[in-house]
Formats: C-alpha cells, structure tokens, sequence
C-alpha cells in the first residue's frame, strides 16, 4: 500500500495509526519506550524521595518553605488541559480533519509553553528567594534532576509537535504521517502521566512536611 | 552478498557496512566489533594473571592495576558479551521466525553505531589522561573521588552504548511480536528466540535505571550535584541500588541467549525435538520476572537489615528452580537422542556441568548470613566466572561455530575447532576453579597483589597458566576464522545437515531479502516437520510479489557520532571551570556542536520522508538464476 496514497473521510481507516505495517511497529515499540521511561522516571523519584529535604545544615530551605499550591495548581491545570486538547486533535485525526486536528494541536503546543513558562519562573524563584540551587544541597540536586528531567520532556514534545506540524502544513493526513502524530500525542500524554505523580510526590507530599 | 557485492571495491564496501540497515550486516558488524573487544578484554584479563602469577609481583603499578581490572569488567560485560549475543540476535532471530528484516532497520543501525562510539569513547581513555579505576561496579563511594578523567570516560561512554542497547531491545520486541510469519505463533518459537524477547524485555526495564544511575554520576562529577556527596546530604547507597537494579537484570540479560543458543544446539545435534519445550520457555520467563527481584543480594554487607537480606535471599535460590528445569530439560533432549559430536556441541554438553557449577556456588553466596564470609573474596570472582565464562562465553563460542555458515557462507575448521574447545575447557576450569579455595583461604578480589608465605602461591599460579590455555585457545580461533575465509569454501543452506528451524531453509548467507515467499509454519520445528515429509525446502504462505525494502541511510552514523563529539565537550568543561575560563575554551562549544549535530540529524530523519523502495516480482524470479545484490 502507497503511503501517501490520497484518502477522503469515508475512505480514512477507522486505526489510520495501525492500518500499515510501519504505523503497528510504531505504535506498539513506542509503547514500549514509554514502558522504558516509566521505569526511568521511577528511579528519579526513588533518588528523589530518598534525598528528599537533605541539606547540608540547618540554614537551607526545605520543600515544605519553598512550594506554594496556587502556582502548581496553575501548572497543573495547563498541562492536564493540554493533554484534554491533544485527544480532541487524535479525534479530528481519526475523523480525517486536518485543519481541526492541526488547531488543537497548536493549542496543545501553546498549553505547554505556557507550562514551561511556569516553570521557568518556578525555578527561577526557588534560586533567588530559597538560594535553592542545583549544587547547593542534595536536596537541590534530586529536585531538579526531577522536575528538571520532566521538563526536558516537555521541551522534546513541543520541539516534536512543531517539526511535525511544519513538515505536514500542506500536505494534509496520510497513513505515513498519521502513526506520527499519534505516537507524539502518546508521549504527550506520557509526560502528562508523570506530572500527576510529581505533583502529588513532591508537591503535595512536600507541603505537608 | 552476493558474487557483485565481492567485486566492489573497498570504498564502496566501507560505505555499504556505514550505511547499512539489513540486520544480516549489522549482525556482522556487532560480530566484529564485539570481537575486538573481546581480544582487547582478554589481553587485560592475561595482564591481571601475569601480575598475580607469583607472590609480590611489580609487573604493572597497583594504579594501572586498578585501571586494567575496571576495563576487564567493563569492556567483557558491555562491550564484548553484550554486542556478540546481538551479533547472532540480529543474524539469527529475524530469519527463524520468517521475517524480511527486523521492525526498526533504522534504528538498528542506530543501535549499533551508539554502542560503537561509547565503547570507542571508554578505551580512548587509556589514551587520553588514564581509564577509569573503580572497578566496572564503579561504586560512588569510591568513583566521585577518582582524580583525573578515568570515571569521567566510563560515565559517558555507558550512557552512549547504554541507549544503543535500549534501542536493540525495543528493536527485537517488536520485531518479534509483529514479524512473524504466516502460522509462526508464540508457543512455535525457536528458543533462542524466546529468549532474545525475555532478555530483549529485561533490557527495556533494566537499562533505565542505569541511565539515572549514570545521569547522577554525571552531574555529580562534572556539573557540581551532589546526589552521592555525604557532606552535602547526599547518600552512596543510591547508586548501588540503581546499579544492581541494572546490574542483576543483565547477568540474565547475558545468560538468556545464551540459554537459547544452546537450546538450539541440543535440538540440531541430538536430533531430536527439544525435550519439555513448553517447561522452557516457562523457565526463560520465570527466570526474567525473577531476575528483577534479587538486586540486593550484592548488597548483603550493607546493612539493610535481616528482613531485607532474607527476603533477597530466599527470590535468589529461588532462582535455581527455573534455572534446574532447563539443565533437566537440556539433558533428557540427548537422552535417546542420535547424538553428533561437532564442535558446537561439544561445548553445549561442556556447559552443562560448568555452568551448574556456578549455579551452586550462586546458591551458596546466596545465602545471606555465610555472604559475610564469601563477600569481596576470590571465591565471588570464581562464581561469577564460572556463570559467565562457563555460561556466556561458552555459548557465544558455540554459536560462533553454529552460526557461522548462516552468516558468511563457510565452515569452520572443524578439527581447529575441537582444539580450540578443549584448550578453552582445560584453561577455564584450571583458571577459575582454584579461585574457589583462594578466596575460602581469604584472598580478597581486585587486590593488585599477595604476599608470599601464606598459602596462596600455587592456585595462583595454576590459574594463570589455565588463563594462558585460553589465551591459546582463541588465537587458534581466530586462526581459524582466517583459514576459513581465506579459503572461502562456500556451503549450503542447511550445512549440519540436521537444521531445524527456518533459518536453515534459506541459502547461507541469505538474500538481502531473507524470504522470497514468507513460509508457512505448521509447527515446532517448521523446516525439520518438511524435511520429515520429505519436502526439501519451506511451503510457501504467499505468491511471489514486489517485496517492500528498507533505504539505507547514513544518519544513524551521523547521530552517534554527534554524541560521541558532545561527550568530549562534556568532559573538559570541567577544566574549563577549574581553569577560571584560561584553557580548554573549547570545551562548551564542542558540547554544543556535538548536541547540534545529534539534534540536527534526529530533525532531519523526522522531515524527510523515507519510504523506502520495492524490489520488484520480475527482478526476484531473476535471481534464481544469477542473485543481485
């Protein structure tokens, strides 16, 4: 089967993701990854709940000084919208819309600028109110590494979602292009999975001491 | 290859193995560099003998001493053990469950290429300021304070291959829960495939744990963390565990395919179908779910407390139940059976006993109270080894032999070969087995050197003269390999006669295209159940017909290579720093450069399109007469 091959909504696959060969193996080996990356971020929260509020003396902020709920209430809303966005953009993509499926994913994009805006300005505090660094105490270090490893994340997605909006603009939905937009949208939720549990790891478990 | 393929020149070659995305290819290309490491590996191994072949010996200083023994280690696990079961994952796996490539070529390539570089990387270090020298476990406690770039060269060169690694074995998962042909359903799998897809899943959730573990290393030498500096509320412990979390996981990671190595060995050579079939592959599962649960027992000394030691101690010799099945299993497919004695089998039935043997030691130093005893002595080292080397690289060995036809087109010699097994056999157990009483007798493991006058003279002698045994036993290996390729004598599809799988049904080495018709499986056992019935190759499951292939692509090269440079940039940002700016300049671009150009060539795969290209169905039904490449 061509994969550029034209389609119309009546004839789009019902699973544009899995109907060629290359869109399952994709599909199922990005599964996989995100497996991977679940036991990836298992270990940042291991190392960082075992060196959770180490410092080196009395001097240092500890997490329950330093977090705030209405600013991670904030960060958390967009990021929990964005992921709600990027499934309305998958189902204008499984409806063979992609003028609708590129709005939502601009949106989703914008969701997560505004999200790494946040937390730009969350670390950016944290180093100059708290003298919260990454080499200041172990305790800095395990925090960004986190938080730190987790927003790389969101960076790598956005940088995704743009080259793959860029590249396709005009060229419309086809079965080559289609596995590529799900499985970004797959990490996309992937991220948004592992905010939750920062959130209540080290947010909520850090304001309550 | 093809009789074309042979006559371009050199160049043309060169470029074909860099570009290269057919699995056959990069099969030979993890053999080769596997190998060399292998050798590289062996020559430190033979430096550690010489140096403790008799009492208070100054043959190297005790601080390249430490060097040699960490890049041992360090290269026989990641570098050489680990790359040469790829070798034969990627010759082997995709031909017997009857597919024309594996899911990802690109990223098998890719794969290769990043283990490639970080192996590169790691053993430039003996050229560039020192290796690294706290051992291949590189414990924190001892690592953050090892002076120069030694760790440094360890950290970034893991992190490298260690991603190529990941990608290999998501590569084989879904190579084999997609791939597979026409009728070729789970409980038909050949062995060595089960176990390529068990050990394939410990790799997807045993290397991210060392890619923290490594993470946190890096920032705490070269960017200033301090997630193992106790001063600053940092704690040690941590990379132990991230370590072994990796670490026990990947003696399975190793042992697995090997296990299927020999599972099809026993089958071919007894001629019989394997015994217990469904009880193995049982095992292999087992053997994987429980790998992941016995990390602490190398942390015994710890002190984690009774509770946690017992517990790790009763998951290990549990252990051995799955691990029994498959030695009975082994032993009852050559009872009854019309046993042939080639090479690859002689060291399959050599493997029994040795590997059992250090399957009983493992359930002595599993027992948590008597580890005090063993702990940090020779006796460990003994164990591991005979695990290893009686496990491993015995079975790498014999499928260097099994599967050497497949891959090149050539036997080799069989008489070299029985010397080199019985060379290697002798020298193993001379080398390894004393080790057992030195290390009863107190002699701790890494020590550069011993004293004389209390008892350890002799074993130690004898264990170096067993080391110079194997050290024989593979020159004439690898003298073998020469004569045979020199000479170049091409067989058959199923050279030992006795081919089980579908590997076998295909010409030696196969087409580019593995299958020109997928083959319809009806069995265990697919091409001996034709054979049996008389049929001389595979039924065909489909008319013949454009054939959908992979463009080769010199991105994956290009990617690895951009990490490789960024390592660099990495590492002597630290002078940079120390230096208040004055020398290595350098440094921070040569990251940035290095990061832009991985960076770069990931875009670039992402935007341009690769469809790849068909071979057509009149091109195919040509071949039968002359073969392209």
């Amino acid at each position: 089967m061509d994969a550029e091959q034209k389609f119309t909504s009546r004839t789009w696959p019902e699973s544009p993701e899995k109907t060629t060969l290359e869109g399952k193996n994709k599909f199922l080996g990005f599964w996989l990854f995100l497996g991977g990356e679940t036991v990836l971020f298992a270990s940042l929260f291991a190392t960082y709940l075992a060196l959770k509020d180490k410092v080196p003396s009395d001097d240092h902020a500890l997490a329950i000084d330093m977090f705030e709920l209405p600013l991670v209430f904030i960060m958390t809303m967009l990021l929990l919208t964005s992921s709600l966005t990027s499934v309305y953009a998958m189902y204008h993509m499984k409806n063979y819309n992609f003028q609708k499926m590129k709005t939502w994913l601009i949106i989703t994009v914008g969701l997560g600028l505004a999200f790494l805006g946040f937390e730009i300005y969350e670390f950016y505090h944290y180093v100059h109110a708290f003298e919260h660094t990454f080499t200041s105490s172990a305790f800095g270090s395990a925090f960004y590494t986190l938080v730190g490893f987790h927003g790389a994340h969101v960076v790598v997605g956005l940088g995704w979602f743009l080259l793959l909006l860029i590249r396709n603009t005009n060229r419309g939905l086809n079965l080559y292009n289609a596995p590529k937009f799900f499985v970004a949208s797959l990490y996309w939720h992937f991220i948004d999975v592992v905010w939750v549990f920062i959130f209540t790891v080290v947010y909520l478990m850090g304001m309550v001491g | 290859m093809s009789t074309v393929a042979q006559k371009q020149g050199f160049l043309a070659v060169l470029w074909d193995y860099l570009t290269t995305v057919d699995h056959k290819k990069i099969a030979i290309l993890y053999l080769a560099s596997g190998g060399f490491f292998f050798l590289v590996g062996g020559i430190e191994a033979m430096i550690i003998r010489i140096q403790l072949a008799v009492p208070d010996n100054n043959f190297v200083s005790a601080g390249l001493y430490n060097e040699i023994l960490t890049m041992h280690g360090t290269t026989m696990i990641f570098l050489a053990a680990m790359p040469l079961l790829f070798a034969f994952m990627n010759a082997v796996v995709p031909l017997q469950i009857g597919a024309r490539d594996v899911a990802f070529p690109f990223l098998n390539s890719l794969g290769f290429w990043l283990f490639f570089f970080g192996g590169i990387f790691l053993n430039l270090s003996w050229f560039l300021g020192g290796a690294p020298d706290a051992g291949w476990t590189s414990y924190a406690s001892l690592s953050i304070t090892s002076e120069g770039h030694g760790i440094d060269f360890y950290v970034l060169g893991l992190q490298i291959s260690g991603a190529g690694t990941l990608i290999a074995g998501i590569n084989f998962l879904v190579t084999i829960i997609n791939m597979r042909a026409p009728g070729m359903t789970y409980m038909r799998m050949p062995l060595f495939t089960w176990s390529t897809f068990v050990a394939s899943a410990l790799i997807l959730f045993a290397f991210p744990p060392l890619t923290v573990g490594l993470f946190l290393m890096m920032f705490d030498r070269m960017f200033g963390a301090n997630f193992f500096d106790v001063s600053m509320g940092g704690n040690t412990i941590i990379w132990e565990h991230l370590f072994w979390i990796f670490g026990h996981p990947e003696v399975y990671i190793l042992i697995l395919p090997a296990f299927g190595i020999f599972s099809e060995i026993f089958a071919t050579f007894s001629r019989k179908r394997l015994f217990g079939y469904a009880a193995m592959v049982f095992a292999t599962v087992l053997i994987g779910f429980l790998g992941f649960m016995v990390w602490a027992h190398h942390m015994f000394t710890v002190g984690l407390g009774p509770t946690a030691n017992a517990i790790f101690a009763v998951a290990t010799m549990a252990i051995a139940v799955p691990t029994g099945v498959k030695i009975f299993n082994w032993m009852l497919t050559m009872w009854g059976g019309s046993i042939v004695f080639t090479t690859p089998m002689l060291y399959a039935v050599a493997f029994i006993p040795s590997f059992t043997a250090g399957g009983v030691t493992g359930v002595m130093l599993a027992s948590a109270a008597a580890d005090y005893q063993y702990h940090d002595t020779y006796f460990v080292v003994a164990h591991f080894h005979y695990v290893i080397v009686g496990g491993v690289v015995l079975g790498l060995l014999a499928g260097t032999h099994f599967y050497w036809p497949k891959m090149f087109g050539t036997m080799l010699n069989e008489f070299l070969g029985k010397i080199t097994f019985w060379l290697f056999l002798i020298g193993f157990h001379a080398t390894f087995f004393v080790q057992h009483f030195l290390g009863l007798m107190g002699m701790p493991r890494r020590i550069w050197k011993f004293l004389d006058g209390q008892g350890l003279n002799l074993f130690n002698l004898i264990s170096t003269i067993g080391a110079v045994f194997m050290a024989v036993a593979v020159l004439v290996l690898v003298y073998n390999i020469i004569i045979t390729q020199i000479k170049n004598v091409r067989v058959g599809n199923d050279p030992w006669g006795d081919g089980r799988t579908l590997e076998w049904a295909i010409a030696s080495p196969p087409p580019f295209y593995n299958f020109k018709q997928l083959p319809l499986v009806r069995g265990l056992d697919p091409y001996w159940i034709e054979k049996m019935e008389g049929n001389t190759k595979m039924t065909p499951a489909e008319p013949v017909g454009d054939i959908h292939m992979p463009n080769n692509s010199f991105i994956p090269f290009v990617m690895s290579l951009g990490l490789f440079i960024a390592a660099f940039g990495a590492m002597y940002q630290v002078d940079w720093r120390a230096s208040d700016g004055e020398s290595f300049v350098w440094a921070i671009p040569v990251l940035i450069i290095g990061m832009l150009i991985t960076i770069g060539s990931m875009a670039v795969r992402s935007l341009k399109d690769d469809h790849g290209y068909h071979i057509h169905k009149e091109d195919l039904l040509n071949d039968d007469e002359g073969g392209r490449d």
